[in-house]
C-alpha cells in the first residue's frame, strides 16, 4: 500500500511542478493518472521511486518513508516498486533475457551481475515471467530486434522480475498502435490483478484509461484536480483537467481515431 | 503458477564471432601474436634506470617551465609556427574544395573523380614528416617548406572528408535544382554547398588546430616552427624549457579548441 | 500581364547588417593571412624555391627505380612498426577507458576535481604529436621499440579518451534510468545500462586509432623509437633514394592494406 502525503517538487529554475498532493494507492488497485502534458504526472511518478527527487512532503510504502532514505537504503526500498517506462527503456543492446534480469540487479552482488551468472531461482523466474508475457522464444534476442509491443512485454516482464510490490508505468502506450496498447494495458491489468499489485499508470489516452483503470486522478498544473471512478469522468471533470477547448480538441481526436480503426484495415495511428 | 518446468542457467549466447571454433582460434590467435610482439621489445634495464633519472628531471622541468632563457628562440618559433598555420590552412582549403568536389562521384565525371582521388590518397597516406623531408630537400630549410608541407596534408584530409560529405547530400536536394534547368555551376550554389557548408567551416577549423599541432612536429626535420626549437631544447637536455614549449602548445591548442566551438556555435 | 509594381525588386537572403559583418569578418581573414605569409616568408630564401623544381627533378631521377632487392631486409622493421602500433594502440585504449570514465560528465565521481584533471590528460595528450613523446621518451629511456610503443599509447590517451567521453555523454538516459530504477548499484547500472550503450563505438574508436597510428609509427624511427623510420632515416642519410623509395613503397601498401582492414573491422561492428 502506497500512502503520499504532501508531495511538493519545486525544480530548481522556481518551476513548481508538483504541489501538495496526496493520495494513498491501496493493494490492488490500478490508478490511472491522467492531465495535460506539463502537468506533472512523469514528476508525479519519479518522485515516488525517487528518479526525481521531491522537494517537501513523504512518500510512504508501508510503512517506509522513501523520501528521506539515503543512497544504500534507496537502492534496496527501489526493489520493491517496478516501473515500466514511455518507450520501453530497455537496454537496447543486450538480450532480452538480459533485460529481464536486470529487474534482479538489486538483489544480486555485482560480481555475479557482471559475469552474467543470476541465481538459478531467478533464472527461472525470468524464463517464467517470460513466458507469462508470451516471449519465451526471444529470449536470446536482442532487445533492439524486437517489435515495439514485444518490448514493451519486455518491460513489464524486467518490472515484475523485482518482485515489486508496487508498479510504476509512465505512459506505457505511448508509442504503440491502438490495438497493441490496448494488448499491453490488458495484460498490465491482468497482471496486477494475478499478484494484487497496486499500480500508477500515467496515461495521456483518457478513453483507454477508463477501459482499464480502477480509479483515475487528474492533475493539472501540478495540483490534483479530480479522483475518482472513471465513470464519474464526465465531461465537466474533463474540462477541469484539460481546460474547456483542449477537452473537445481531443475527444474530436480519439474519435477520429475509431473511425479509421474501424476501417478494420491493420494501420498505424500516431498517438 | 508453476516455475519448475523452466531451465535454472542461462549463458549470453555469443554476440560477435556465433562459431565456437572460431571463437576459440581467435583468442589463441591473439594469444600467439601478444607473445610474439612482447618478445620483440628488447629493453636495456641499465639505460632506464639512468634514463629515469633524466625523466624526474624531465618531470620537474614539465612543473617547473622556464619561459625565459630562451624565450627568443620560443617566440621565433612559435610565430613560425602560427603563421605557417594559418597560411597553410587558408591555401590547404582553397585548393581542397575543388579537388573534393571532382572527387564527389555523383558531380564528376569517371576521369576527374580518379585523378582527385588519387591525390587525396596519396596525401593520405604520406606522414606530414615525410613529406616535410622532401620538401625541405627541395625548398630548404625554414617555415616555407612547412607551409607547403601542411597545405598538402590538408587537401588530403579536407578534400576526402568534403567528397564523403557532397556524396552522402540528399539527393532529393539536388534532384529539385536540377530539375529546374539549373547548370551545373548553379547546381553546386544552390543544392550541394547549402548542405556541405557548416561542415566544411567546422572541418576547416578543426584542420587549423591539427595543423597547429602538426607545426609542432615538422620543425624536427627542419621545416621550421616551434618544432625545431623543441628539438634542440631536448637535445641540449633542457628539460626546463622544453617543459615551457610543450606547456605552450597544450595551452594554445586549448585555446583554438575552445574558440572554434564558439566560432561553430555562432555560425549555427 | 500587367506589371507588378508595389514588390521590391532587389532581394539578399540577408539582412544589410549581417552581410557588413560576414563582409567584415572576410576583410580581417584576408588581411590577417597577408600578414602572415608576409611574416613567414620573411626570411625565406626565394632562389631556393625557384630552384626547387630543378631539385625536385633531381631526387625524382635519383628515385627511381626502386631498389627491389632491399626489402626483405625491410621485413623485419616493419613487423616491428606493426607491433609499435597495435601495442602501442592496446596500451593506449587500457589507459584512456577510466580517463574517459572521468571525464564524462555523467559517469564522473566528481566534477569539481577528478573531471578536469582527466581533461588535461586528455587535452595533454592529444595536443602533443607522437613524434614528440618518442623524442622525449628516447632521451629519458633510451632508443628502441619500448620508446615507440609508450610514445603511440601516450598520444593515443587523448584520441580515444576523448571521443569515448564524448560517446559516453550522448548516451541515451533513459536506459540508465530505468536500470538505476530497479534498485542497481552504481557499477551494475554502469555494466548493464552504460557500457552496453558505447561498447560498438568504443571499438570502431580502437580500429580507427589503430589505423592511424600504424601510419604514426612507420616514422618514430627518424628519433630512434624503433620501426621502419629507423631504416628510413638511415637511407636518408646516406642519400640512397632508391632505397628510400623502397620503403615508401612498403609504408603506403601497408597503410593501404590497415586502412582496408580497419574499414573492414569498423563496418563488422556496427
Amino acid at each position: 500500500m502506497l500512502q503520499i502525503d504532501a508531495l511538493s517538487k519545486t525544480y530548481r529554475a522556481g518551476d513548481r511542478a508538483l504541489s501538495d498532493i496526496s493520495l494513498s494507492v491501496p493493494q490492488g488497485q490500478i490508478v490511472g493518472l491522467v492531465g495535460p502534458s506539463g502537468a506533472g504526472k512523469s514528476t508525479l511518478i519519479r518522485c515516488i521511486n525517487r528518479l526525481v527527487e521531491p522537494s517537501t512532503g513523504r512518500i510512504l510504502l508501508g510503512d517506509i518513508d522513501l523520501a528521506g532514505l539515503g543512497k544504500s537504503d534507496l537502492r534496496r526500498q527501489r526493489r520493491r516498486i517496478g516501473m515500466i517506462f514511455q518507450e520501453y527503456a530497455l537496454v537496447e543492446r543486450l538480450t532480452v533475457m538480459e533485460n529481464v534480469l536486470s529487474g534482479r540487479l538489486g538483489y544480486v552482488p555485482f560480481w555475479r551481475s557482471c559475469l552474467r551468472r543470476f541465481e538459478p531461482h531467478d533464472v527461472r523466474r525470468a524464463y517464467a515471467l517470460l513466458d507469462r508475457v508470451g516471449l519465451l522464444a526471444h529470449a536470446d534476442k536482442r532487445a533492439d530486434a524486437l517489435s515495439g509491443g514485444q518490448r514493451q512485454r519486455v518491460g513489464i516482464a524486467r518490472a515484475l522480475a523485482q518482485e515489486p510490490e508496487l508498479l510504476l508505468v509512465d505512459e506505457p502506450t505511448a508509442s504503440l498502435d491502438p490495438k497493441t496498447s490496448r494488448q499491453i494495458m490488458r495484460l498490465l491489468t491482468e497482471i496486477c490483478a494475478e499478484r494484487a499489485l497496486p499500480a500508477i499508470v500515467n496515461i495521456h489516452d483518457v478513453p483507454l484509461a477508463c477501459q482499464f483503470v480502477h480509479r483515475v486522478v487528474g492533475l493539472s498544473g501540478g495540483k490534483m484536480v479530480f479522483d475518482g471512478d472513471p465513470a464519474t469522468l464526465d465531461e465537466a471533470a474533463l474540462s477541469t483537467i484539460y481546460g474547456a477547448d483542449d477537452w473537445q480538441a481531443m475527444r474530436q481526436e480519439s474519435q477520429d481515431d475509431e473511425v479509421i480503426e474501424s476501417d478494420a484495415r491493420p494501420m498505424r495511428v500516431g498517438a | 503458477m508453476s516455475e519448475a518446468t523452466y531451465a535454472d542457467t542461462w549463458r549470453r549466447p555469443p554476440q560477435i564471432v556465433k562459431r565456437r571454433a572460431w571463437r576459440w582460434a581467435l583468442a589463441i590467435g591473439t594469444v600467439i601474436y601478444l607473445a610474439l610482439a612482447l618478445s620483440t621489445i628488447e629493453v636495456d634495464w641499465q639505460r632506464v634506470v639512468v634514463g629515469l633519472e633524466r625523466g624526474q628531471r624531465f618531470a620537474a622541468g614539465f612543473l617547473q617551465p622556464d619561459f625565459l632563457s630562451r624565450w627568443d628562440d620560443i617566440a621565433r618559433g612559435l610565430v613560425e609556427s602560427l603563421t605557417m598555420t594559418l597560411t597553410s590552412t587558408v591555401v590547404g582549403i582553397l585548393i581542397s574544395v575543388p579537388i573534393g568536389i571532382g572527387a564527389a562521384r555523383n558531380l564528376t565525371p569517371a576521369p576527374v573523380y580518379l585523378v582527385c582521388r588519387a591525390v587525396i590518397a596519396v596525401s593520405r597516406s604520406l606522414q606530414e614528416i615525410i613529406i616535410a623531408i622532401f620538401l625541405v630537400a627541395m625548398f630548404g630549410f625554414g617555415p616555407f617548406a612547412g607551409f607547403l608541407t601542411l597545405s598538402f596534408a590538408t587537401i588530403g584530409f579536407l578534400a576526402k572528408l568534403l567528397a564523403d560529405d557532397i556524396e552522402e547530400i540528399d539527393e532529393r536536394q539536388a534532384e529539385a535544382i536540377r530539375a529546374t534547368g539549373a547548370s551545373w555551376w548553379q547546381l553546386i550554389d544552390y543544392a550541394i554547398q547549402p548542405q556541405v557548408m557548416p561542415r566544411l567551416i567546422g572541418l576547416s577549423l578543426y584542420r587549423l588546430d591539427i595543423n597547429f599541432r602538426e607545426s609542432s612536429v615538422i620543425g624536427i626535420v627542419g621545416a621550421g616552427g616551434i618544432g625545431a626549437t623543441l628539438n634542440t631544447a631536448i637535445d641540449r637536455y633542457e628539460y626546463d624549457s622544453a617543459g615551457a614549449i610543450l606547456l605552450l602548445i597544450i595551452v594554445i591548442v586549448m585555446l583554438s579548441e575552445y574558440a572554434s566551438g564558439y566560432v561553430r556555435k555562432f555560425l549555427q | 500581364m500587367s506589371e507588378i509594381t508595389h514588390y521590391r525588386e532587389v532581394w539578399a537572403p540577408r539582412p544589410p547588417r549581417t552581410r557588413l559583418l560576414i563582409w567584415f569578418a572576410w576583410l580581417l581573414l584576408v588581411a590577417l593571412f597577408v600578414y602572415c605569409w608576409q611574416v613567414m616568408t620573411e626570411n625565406t630564401i626565394w632562389a631556393f624555391v625557384s630552384d626547387a623544381p630543378r631539385q625536385a627533378m633531381d631526387i625524382g631521377s635519383r628515385m627511381v627505380p626502386p631498389r627491389w632487392s632491399y626489402l626483405p631486409e625491410l621485413l623485419e622493421p616493419l613487423w616491428d612498426t606493426l607491433n609499435i602500433a597495435t601495442l602501442g594502440t592496446l596500451g593506449g585504449i587500457v589507459m584512456a577507458v577510466p580517463v574517459a570514465f572521468l571525464a564524462a560528465r555523467n559517469t564522473t565521481p566528481s566534477t569539481r576535481f577528478l573531471r578536469p584533471v582527466a581533461l588535461f590528460v586528455i587535452v595533454a595528450s592529444r595536443s602533443i604529436n607522437s613524434l614528440i613523446w618518442a623524442l622525449l621518451l628516447v632521451a629519458i629511456i633510451g632508443p628502441g621499440l619500448l620508446a615507440g610503443i609508450v610514445a603511440i599509447a601516450l598520444r593515443s590517451i587523448g584520441f580515444v579518451g576523448k571521443l569515448l567521453y564524448e560517446a559516453i555523454e550522448e548516451i541515451d538516459t533513459r536506459q540508465v534510468e530505468a536500470v538505476s530504477a530497479t534498485g542497481a548499484s552504481a557499477m551494475q547500472v554502469l555494466n548493464y545500462a552504460i557500457v552496453p550503450q558505447v561498447v560498438p563505438t568504443f571499438i570502431a574508436i580502437g580500429v580507427f586509432r589503430w589505423d592511424i597510428n600504424i601510419r604514426e609509427s612507420t616514422i618514430l624511427g627518424l628519433v630512434g623509437a624503433g620501426g621502419i623510420g629507423l631504416k628510413l632515416q638511415a637511407s636518408i642519410n646516406v642519400l640512397a633514394w632508391p632505397q628510400v623509395t623502397m620503403i615508401l613503397l612498403l609504408i603506403l601498401g601497408t597503410v593501404v592494406v590497415s586502412e582496408w582492414v580497419s574499414a573492414k573491422l569498423r563496418r563488422a561492428v556496427i
